[in-house]
Parts: C-alpha cells; structure tokens; sequence
C-alpha cells in the first residue's frame, strides 16, 4: 500500500453564524440544539441547499447535556437537508469548531466526501447543572435497587449538602485555576502590559463596528431570536472607559494585575457553520469558491506544572505547520489570532517574535516574527464578537474565507487556542 | 388577519341576518388552486364580432363550456363580451342588454369580462365616446356584481386581435380564481409580445425571479406563488429580517440574499448572486417598501427620505443596474425579462398622513409607465400592482373600527389576502402578460377609494 501522493482542494463556499450574545440574555431560553439548527438553516438558506444530501456535517459544543449525545445529527434532522446526511460530534475544548471543518477538509482532500459543514455551537446559559459526586451514588444506588426497602434506604442517605447544584466552570481540572487566572501567568511573565491589551480589545470593537457598518456580515451572519447583531460589539469604545476598569484575572499579581472583563471574552451563546466542498461539487452546484483550506495542525502544551502557558499551544502548532508548508508569517495577508483573552494574542505574537523562545522552545534558527499588526484581526476577533467555545472556529473560517475571496493565492494564518493546553491554527489561501 | 365577519356571514344565520339587516354579504372568493378547473360552468360569449369568433376558439382551446346562449334553468361561470367594433354610444345596446339578461342566471364567484378597442387610439368623438363607454358600463357592472363575482376589462391597442398571445393571458387570467380580488380593473394588451405556456400549471417554470421584502407578508406570499408556479426564486430583504428570510428561503426552496436595497450597488450585488447560483435572472419583483406615517405639517426629513429612498430611490437605481446588465437581457425570441413593481392604492387616491408614501407610490406608477419602452423594445414588460385593502400583520395593527370599515370598502365587502396581490404579479410576471407593459392594476376588489 503506498499512501495517495495527490489530493484535491478543500473549498471554503460560505459561512453562516447567528449573532453571539452575552450568556444569560437574548438566548437564554436556546438550547445548543436551536442555535445549531438555526445557524445551518441560514447556510442552507444563503446556498440553496434544501433537501441535498451532503457528505457529512460534523460540529459539538463544549457545554453539552448527556442528552445531546448526538446533537450534530439532531440539528441536522431539523433543518431542509436530505436526512440522509451523516453528522457526528466532535468535542476539543475552544477549538472544537476548527478540529471539525479541519477534519471534515481532510475528508474531502481524499476523496472520501464531496461536500461537508463544519462548525459548532455553544450555550452558556443552557449549560448542564450538574449535581454532586454524593448525591449522584446515592441515586445510582436507588435506580440499581431491586426492593422498595433498598430504594428508601439508598435514598435516605441524602443530606441537604449533597443537594447544591454544580454548576460548570472554566476551571482547569488539573488546576483548579481558571482559565483567565492561567492566561494572568502567562501574560505576566511575557510582560504584557494593560495598555496594550486595552489597545487590542478596542481595535476588535471598532474593525468589527466598521465590518458590519460596510455591509461585510451581511452573508455571513443570520438573525437569531430577533437579534441581528453581536450584542457584544460596543462601537463607541474608547481606551478612558477601558481604563477605568478593574482587574479581574490575576488579582494575585496586585498592581501588576493587567487583565480586565474588557480585554478579555466574555462568556457568550452563539452558533458558527461553515460549507465545504471539492471543486466538482461546488461547480455542480453553481456555488461561489471563496478558498481553499489548505492544512492545519493541533498542538499540545505541559501547562500543569506551570512550565508552559495554558493557551500557548497555538505557538507550538504554527511552528511545525509553517516548516511544513515552507511559509513564513510575511507570506500570509491576514493574521487572524482568536482573542480568548487580548494578552493571548499578545503572548503569542511576542513568542514568534522572541529570538530566544523560537530558538529553544520550537528548535527553529531564530524568531519567527516579525508579526505585520495591520493584518491582524482586521474585522475584529472574539473580544468584541464574543467566544460561543465551539462556534469559534465556524466564525474564522467564514470569516476569512471571504476576506480572501477574490485575492487568487494570498494567504490566511488561523490561531485558536483551547482549554486543555491545546490549540490549532490553519493555513487558507484565497481563490 | 382572521376576517371574523366574513367567516359569520357565511354561515346559514349569518347569512339571514345580514340579508334581514341590509348589512354587506361578503362571499367566500374563488380562489386558483393548482390543479383545480380553470373555471366551472358554462362561459357564455356575447357580441357577433370576428374577435368574438376567436375569443370562443381560444376558450374552447381550454377545454371550456362556450357557449351562445344560455338555457333558462342554467347558470353561468362567466359572460364574456366583444364591444371591438362598436363605433358609437348608441350599439352598446344589444350587447349589454343580453350581458343583463345573463346577471340573474351567474354562480358565485362568476366573471364578466368586456372586450374593447383602447379609447385613445381613435381621434373620432362618437368611437371614442363608445369605447369610453365600456368602460364606464363596466366599472359599475363590477359595483353590481354580487356573491363574490367580478367585472373586469380587457382593452386591445395597436390593432390586435384577440389571437394576441397578450390577449389569450389575461382572458384565462380573468377567468381564473387568481383574479379573485380583482373588480373593475382593465388590462390593456398592446403587442404581440409574450408566450402562452406548455402547461398552464406551470407558467414560470425554467425562469428565475428575484422578490425583493420576501420575508414576510405580501412578499412572502409572492415569493411563494412564484414558487408554485415553477419559478426558481431569489428571497432577497435586510439584514436584520434574515431569519424569516431564511425560513421563506428554506420552505420554497430558493435562496436567500440578505441585502438593504437602498445599498448603493444593491442591484448589481443580486445580479452577481443570481448569475453565480442560476446563470440566468427573469423576473424581478420590487415588492419591498415601507411606511412612515405623519401628517405633512409634522414631517420630518427622516421619515420623508427614508420612504422615498426605500420606496422608489431604490428601485430606479436597481433598474438602471439591470437594464445595464447582460443577465437581465437574454432575449428569447418573443420573451425578455419582466419587471413587477409595488405601488398602492395611495399612490393613485392619495391617503391621509402618507404624503411621503403616496409621492413614492405615485412615483411607481410613473416609472413604470416610462420605462416601458426601455422593456417593450427587449420583448419584456413592466407593469405596477396597486394593493388595496390586503389582510397583513400591518393592516392588523390598524384600530378595530378603522379597519373594519376599511376592509368592507369595496364592492367585495372584503379585504383582499397577500396572495391575491401576489396571483396578479406572478400573472403580470408570466409570458402569457408579455402583450401588457407600463399598466399599474389594482387589487382592490374595486375600492371605493380613487375608483
């Protein structure tokens, strides 16, 4: 057996997403499943593709109920597609979206799909409430119970304590730190200062204020709910009000504390889905060919001990893609780095930047940078959008696939960091 | 909009009461459902004239009862009268009388239509004076019409006859239940432009039309029609109405374009979406518009421009853009592309506290009627449809008695549904209107407003 030595292109056809909202607002009665189904409808809708039986679609979402054990294909069941379209979940932390439609391009480079929908879905307010590990035995004993004897007396060892819901956190399980007091280390020993951080968070509001004020999500974004616009977004932002705000990751630096609820994500409802094809298929279709997914690459860091930043491992990934694919950072025309937290961009970036760190931690000859900063995020990223985990990705690609249309051979770089000390970052080149 | 009256006066007491009290018996409309008959009932032709001939053998072409005469015990589904030769007041007579003979002896819902020579055409006082008259005559015929039936007239220009494949169009139109809310109205057929369709069921099919405001109400009805009809449809409304759109999109398998039409290259932006995802763009309807009530003395700026420049700024510049285009301009033959455009009852009457919206409506009308040639000559059409009453989410936010008395205001004694409006534009639409161009046709039920 010899492995294929040709493949054919992965082709970015269009993206969709229902705005993202602040959790507990506008969606809190969406469950995943709604948001998911609402945000493929709109693809399906933009696209023509009622009652097409596509090769796959595959998503997840970080947040999901034991019930949703099959919410891809749930969704998919709900919209106009031909129902005999296979769907699948797939779940990796913040980068659950990418992870899909990165696997999914895969699939069609080898001539095992022909067309895919990638993406994700994420609700906060629609979490599972989880209850204790006591109270959980406990009921497990009395479901085993053979006897109404054995089922009083498995359930009369519940104490009032046991009956405090969980609710789920962002904590790192192996931690115990959250993900923004880990991301506080991190921009600490990088020197990452407030101000630049701050300068970051107000460059997303206002590139992502002007997007839509251009008309640019006009394809790109179906309402939701009766909500057209990422609630978010704050246009009218300026680096006083930023100021103003107190720290609230990393209170334990004191002064030098840096990281605020404005440059940092905050926790969002939203959906992302993201159309795949090969040529032939998008052709056939009388489909527009935005660009191709060219490759990406998951990587992994040993955050626990400290040794490494928890959302560094984007660093990591990009080194090994970008030897791979013989690029450097000055071959691509848009940069775009998901802004989990404005010093994770920050950190990033001054880590392709640091002759020392490329040398010793990615065992390249010097630094990789310089990063141009006018490519970076130029329709705004996460910070003003807001970060539904899993939809992220779908808004990315979608995203810069069409700042890359029209623009034949011209590079994309995608960066997505994820809870675990995980990340993946992407190539996409315009068409 | 749920018309409770209409559904109580349709009902056995309903019916005694309002007879006994004089109040309006509004009939439950014949309405086309696809696959159902043209038209039930003997269809009885008057006039002796050789367009008479052929208005029988066209209709006979479909299958239809024609007939001469009526027996007494009968009843018929239709009357249609040939008036083209008469040249003075005084030879309406035979023909009209026997048309009145035939008023007692209609079904529900029945149809008559008169056939004339255009008034304009002719510089002779006693011709003119008898082709005006059919129009007068048939105006109130449609005023005396009861249980849901309709006077309608079909006027001919430029010497055609009735084998105008234009003429044969609006005939079965008229006939047929897409007319249900049309009364008192005249479609002018003045070429021999368009095309009768292989199957009638069909007349859009193969063709690809763009319904602008699609996500709901009229528009939505439209895009939905147009569906029915065969054709493939471009869903197109703003941004913030995408979700609706989509749904729309979605349930007609169409797709959907989130667009602000005010965009400056709004027209070129929908002749890339339908030339990337069809190759091809047919039809275009200009249903969108809005509505930004206050009288004129308490005007401001914003609401007088944003009417205008949704209105008819918008459409101007979309049609400029198209009529530039190639996709719009694939002449097949005698068919090219056709343009349908919104305009209203206030547009022709005025309204009270619509100055904004009437200048814009009214602008419609005139738009349409001057760009008709620019169509003509690309053996396409344009033509406006002018709503009256029509049960909507925005006609149900009008006061109860307000919009009662609204609704009863014609000679239907009923509102008017989205799909009555949209039946006439995918008729004005179709190959079979293309003998029609520059006329703005009202579904109004024959409103006693601006009649």
């Amino acid at each position: 057996m010899s492995t294929p030595t040709t493949t054919r292109d992965a082709v970015i056809i269009g993206g969709n997403r229902i705005p993202f909202v602040r959790a507990h607002g506008a969606y809190a009665k969406a469950s995943n499943q709604d948001m998911l189904t609402s945000a493929l409808n709109g693809l399906i809708a933009r696209f023509g593709l009622q009652g097409e039986q596509l090769g796959t679609v595959a998503g997840g979402a970080v947040m999901k109920h034991s019930k949703n054990f099959n919410l891809v294909r749930e969704s998919v069941l709900g919209t106009p597609l031909d129902p005999k379209t296979p769907a699948y979940d797939v779940q990796m932390a913040c980068a659950t979206g990418m992870e899909a439609i990165g696997s999914l391009a895969n699939k069609i480079k080898l001539g095992q799909i022909d067309s895919a929908v990638g993406g994700g879905v994420d609700s906060i307010s629609d979490a599972p409430i989880v209850v204790t590990d006591e109270l959980r035995g406990i009921l497990m004993e009395a479901n085993r119970a053979k006897t109404a004897g054995q089922r009083l007396k498995a359930l009369a060892k519940i104490r009032p304590g046991h009956l405090v819901p969980q609710a789920p956190g962002v904590a790192e399980p192996r931690t115990g730190l959250s993900m923004g007091d880990h991301m506080a280390v991190t921009a600490h020993a990088w020197g990452i200062t407030r101000q630049e951080q701050d300068e970051l968070a107000l460059a997303s509001h206002k590139n992502l204020a002007a997007a839509y004020d251009a008309g640019f999500f006009d394809d790109l974004i179906t309402p939701f709910q009766g909500v057209a616009k990422d609630n978010n977004l704050r246009p009218d932002s300026s680096m006083e009000k930023l100021a103003k705000l107190k720290p609230s990751f990393g209170r334990d630096l004191g002064e030098e504390a840096t990281m605020t609820a404005a440059n940092s994500t905050p926790l969002t409802d939203g959906a992302a889905a993201v159309l795949l094809g090969s040529e032939e298929w998008a052709d056939a279709h009388d489909l527009p060919k935005l660009a191709n997914f060219v490759d990406y690459e998951e990587g992994a860091v040993d955050f626990v001990d400290g040794a490494e930043g928890l959302l560094m491992a984007p660093a990591y990934a990009a080194a090994r893609m970008l030897r791979r694919n013989n690029l450097t950072f000055e071959d691509f025309e848009f940069i775009e780095i998901h802004e989990a937290f404005a010093s994770t961009v920050l950190a990033q970036i001054k880590a392709w930047e640091d002759e020392d760190f490329c040398r010793n931690k990615l065992g390249l000859d010097g630094a990789m940078g310089p990063i141009d900063r006018s490519k970076l995020n130029v329709n705004g990223s996460s910070l003003a959008a807001g970060h539904p985990f899993a939809a992220t990705g779908g808004r990315i690609v979608g995203t810069l696939a069409k700042m890359l249309h029209g623009k034949p051979g011209k590079l994309g770089f995608i960066s997505v960091c994820a809870a675990g000390g995980q990340g993946i970052t992407a190539i996409i080149e315009g068409r | 909009m749920r018309d409770s009256y209409t559904e109580f006066a349709n009902t056995g007491l309903g019916r005694k009461l309002t007879k006994s009290l004089g109040l309006p018996q509004p009939a439950k409309l014949r309405r086309y459902r696809p696959g159902a008959p043209l038209i039930e009932g003997p269809v009885v032709v008057v006039g002796d004239s050789e367009a008479s001939d052929r208005i029988a053998e066209v209709m006979l072409g479909w299958d239809l009862d024609v007939r001469r005469h009526l027996e007494s015990r009968e009843e018929a589904a239709a009357v249609v009268a040939a008036f083209d030769t008469t040249s003075s007041p005084e030879q309406l007579s035979s023909e009209v009388l026997a048309v009145g003979r035939l008023l007692k002896q209609l079904k529900s819902s029945a149809r008559v239509i008169t056939v004339f020579r255009d008034p304009q055409e002719t510089e002779d006082p006693a011709v003119r004076a008898a082709r005006k008259g059919v129009e007068g005559l048939t105006r109130s015929l449609a005023h005396e019409m009861r249980a849901g039936g309709t006077a309608n007239g079909i006027v001919l220009q430029n010497e055609l006859d009735a084998a105008a494949p234009g003429f044969a169009g609006a005939l079965r139109f008229l006939l047929s239940g897409r007319s249900a809310f049309v009364s008192g109205q005249f479609i002018t057929v003045g070429s021999v432009n368009g095309a009768l369709p292989e199957d009638w069921s069909k007349p859009l099919q193969g063709q690809v039309a763009v319904v602008t405001g699609a996500a709901r109400g009229i528009g939505a009805a439209i895009a939905e029609t147009l569906h029915r009809d065969g054709a493939e449809v471009i869903a197109v409304d703003i941004p913030p109405a995408g979700e609706q759109l989509a749904a729309v999109a979605n349930e007609i398998s169409g797709t959907a374009l989130q667009l602000d039409i005010t965009a400056e290259d709004a027209g070129e932006r929908i002749l890339t979406h339908a030339e990337q995802h069809y190759g091809r763009l047919d039809i275009v309807v200009h249903n969108a518009g809005i509505t930004r009530d206050k009288l004129l003395a308490n005007m401001d700026a914003s609401r007088w421009d944003s009417v205008i420049a949704v209105n008819i700024e918008s459409q101007l510049r979309m049609n400029r853009a198209f009529l530039a285009s190639e996709l719009f301009n694939r002449a097949e033959a005698t068919v090219g592309p056709r343009i349908v455009s919104l305009a209203s009852t206030s547009g022709i009457a005025g309204n009270r506290g619509q100055t904004n919206y009437a200048a814009s409506k009214s602008g419609v009308i005139g738009m349409v009627s001057a760009t008709s040639d620019q169509l003509q000559a690309r053996h396409g059409s344009i033509n406006a449809v002018a709503p009256g009453f029509i049960e909507t989410e925005m006609t149900a936010k009008i006061p109860l008695v307000t919009r009662e008395v609204a609704r009863r205001l014609n000679s239907l004694n009923q509102g008017g549904l989205p799909e009555d409006v949209a039946e006439t534009i995918a008729f004005l639409a179709s190959q079979a209107a293309g003998g029609t161009s520059g006329l703005t046709l009202r579904v109004c039920g024959q409103n006693l407003v601006g009649a």
